[in-house]
């Protein structure tokens, strides 16, 4: 079987072009799991973000009674592993019948990435000053107005470097999507990768190309933030 | 939290028959996975974290390529997980694989069948590319916590006559001492609960020996449709994950891990 080579002999990029104009039965779909896999990716992002800044405003700022009870809550969970309790998580999700569906996925990646961001929220909002919110409320500001006047925009770089941890945790995770989605319609790319493995022809060649599109963007996306991105994770460290 | 909490509460309900542990005590698999799992953490994150310590120490150096080399280096931990294992599966392969195509070509040598033969090599693949995966990481985490040193410490180490590997041992360890140990113990667990690196490279192959806690019990979960055996699996896991939990809870709240 060996080939005798190692650098093929004519390379060429004509795979690329198979997958981009899913011109192979296995890609048919390439572009709507492309776009499934974006969709997971942002939505992870907004309900990380909305549900974790919340949260460190309660815990932090309005000093809610047992915060401490939801903080040590959220750091016990950020240290359960995520394929340790795939398993009743897909039993759960297909008893409410959410089983092949993209949102049950979503719920899981903003599960995962939820404490990790309470955890950074709330040791980011040490540095910003507690009397800018007390100016505020003696100015006549509601607790909702500090969250969206002073506490959001002076979080703005904690959002970024979460944000971006929550994007590329959905667009990396694979386990959990592979359970849960199981249509070619609704399958992610990674899924999709995975699929080509099963198969008896295993064409590596499109598979790669495959992989190397799939991987380009949360390339990018680290070196563009990776200085936002460093600063976050020195805080707590990144769950693999 | 709910959606952690219940899962975790349904789990444990899923799994609380003793019966299905004697039943997993007496599988061979589960015998071999278990050893599995304790070679893949023990060597896995003891190599991987010295190796971040040793070139966390390297990076420090102030010369002009080696941003750009970190640049490079950090490439493994950007790329998602799955491509790289994929691409691993397939270099390993024994017949028509990039590694023995290589060896065969230049040394006239038959390599063996890395992830279909040999279990020790198969797991050793296993834990070589969970290092290549994770070891930038980790180097990042702790050059920045070397940064955070401020320079007069090593100065004034310096006036006292404490150089090279004395320096180190009387300066820099001690103050890395605690980020190191958090570290390991993240790591700990998050490798433990790695199901990529070993369902991609090596599959849990050959014959079923190189599965580890968090594969089998997927396996037993979805493979062989037996759900209470697979979070049995998985349960068994929790006498050495809650010490490490604690301990962790501890560190994390006490000490600012923000450097």
């Amino acid at each position: 079987m060996f080939t005798n080579t190692i650098w093929p002999e004519t390379p060429s990029l004509d795979s690329f072009w198979i997958v981009v104009t899913q011109g192979y039965w296995y890609l048919e779909y390439f572009w709507e799991q492309f776009g499934n896999s974006l969709y997971i990716g942002v939505a992870t992002v907004f309900f990380t973000l909305f549900i974790g800044s919340l949260a460190s405003f309660a815990i932090g700022r309005m000093r809610v009674r047992y915060g401490w009870v939801l903080s040590n809550a959220a750091l016990l969970t950020y240290v359960i592993p995520a394929s340790f309790i795939a398993i009743p998580f897909y039993r759960i999700m297909s008893i409410y019948g959410l089983s092949n569906n993209l949102w049950a996925v979503i719920a899981a990646e903003v599960t995962f990435a939820t404490p990790y961001a309470i955890f950074i929220f709330q040791q980011y909002a040490v540095s910003i000053p507690i009397e800018l919110d007390e100016a505020a409320r003696i100015d006549g500001a509601s607790p909702f107005q500090v969250y969206t006047r002073i506490y959001l925009p002076l979080m703005a770089p904690a959002l970024v470097a979460v944000g971006t941890y929550a994007l590329l945790l959905a667009w990396n995770e694979y386990l959990y999507q592979f359970l849960l989605l199981s249509s070619k319609q609704t399958m992610t790319v990674p899924v999709a990768l995975a699929q080509f493995l099963n198969s008896d022809e295993a064409p590596w060649n499109y598979m790669m190309a495959t992989a190397i599109i799939y991987a380009l963007p949360p390339v990018a996306i680290y070196y563009v933030f990776r200085g936002r991105m460093t600063a976050g994770l020195t805080m707590g460290g990144v769950k693999g | 939290m709910a959606f952690v909490a219940y899962p975790v509460a349904f789990g444990a309900w899923l799994g609380s028959s003793p019966h299905l542990y004697e039943e997993l005590f007496e599988d061979p698999i589960y015998q071999r996975t278990v050893v599995n799992t304790i070679l893949y953490v023990g060597i896995g994150v003891n190599l991987k974290m010295f190796g971040a310590l040793l070139l966390s120490g390297f990076f420090m150096r102030r010369s002009w390529w080696t941003p750009g080399l970190l640049l490079v280096f950090v490439l493994p931990w950007a790329m998602p997980a799955l491509p790289s294992f994929i691409s691993i599966h397939w270099m390993l392969n024994g017949q028509w694989g990039l590694i023995n195509n290589f060896l065969w070509n230049v040394f006239d040598f038959d390599g063996p069948g890395w992830i279909e033969t040999s279990r020790g090599l198969s797991l050793g693949s296993v834990i070589w590319s969970h290092i290549w995966k994770w070891m930038p990481f980790w180097t990042v985490i702790l050059l920045a916590g070397r940064m955070a040193i401020p320079t007069e410490l090593y100065e004034a180490a310096e006036v006292d006559g404490a150089t090279g590997v004395r320096r180190f041992a009387h300066v820099t360890f001690p103050l890395l001492a605690n980020l190191y140990l958090v570290c390991t113990l993240l790591s700990t667990i998050f490798t433990l609960g790695d199901f990529n690196s070993v369902f991609f490279v090596s599959g849990g192959g050959p014959a079923l020996s190189t599965h580890v806690l968090a594969t089998l019990g997927i396996r037993n979960a979805f493979d062989v449709a037996r759900p209470d055996l697979g979070v049995a699996a998985v349960l068994t896991a929790l006498p050495l994950m809650i010490p490490l939990v604690l301990i962790l809870m501890r560190k994390l709240r006490t000490t600012e891990v923000a450097l």
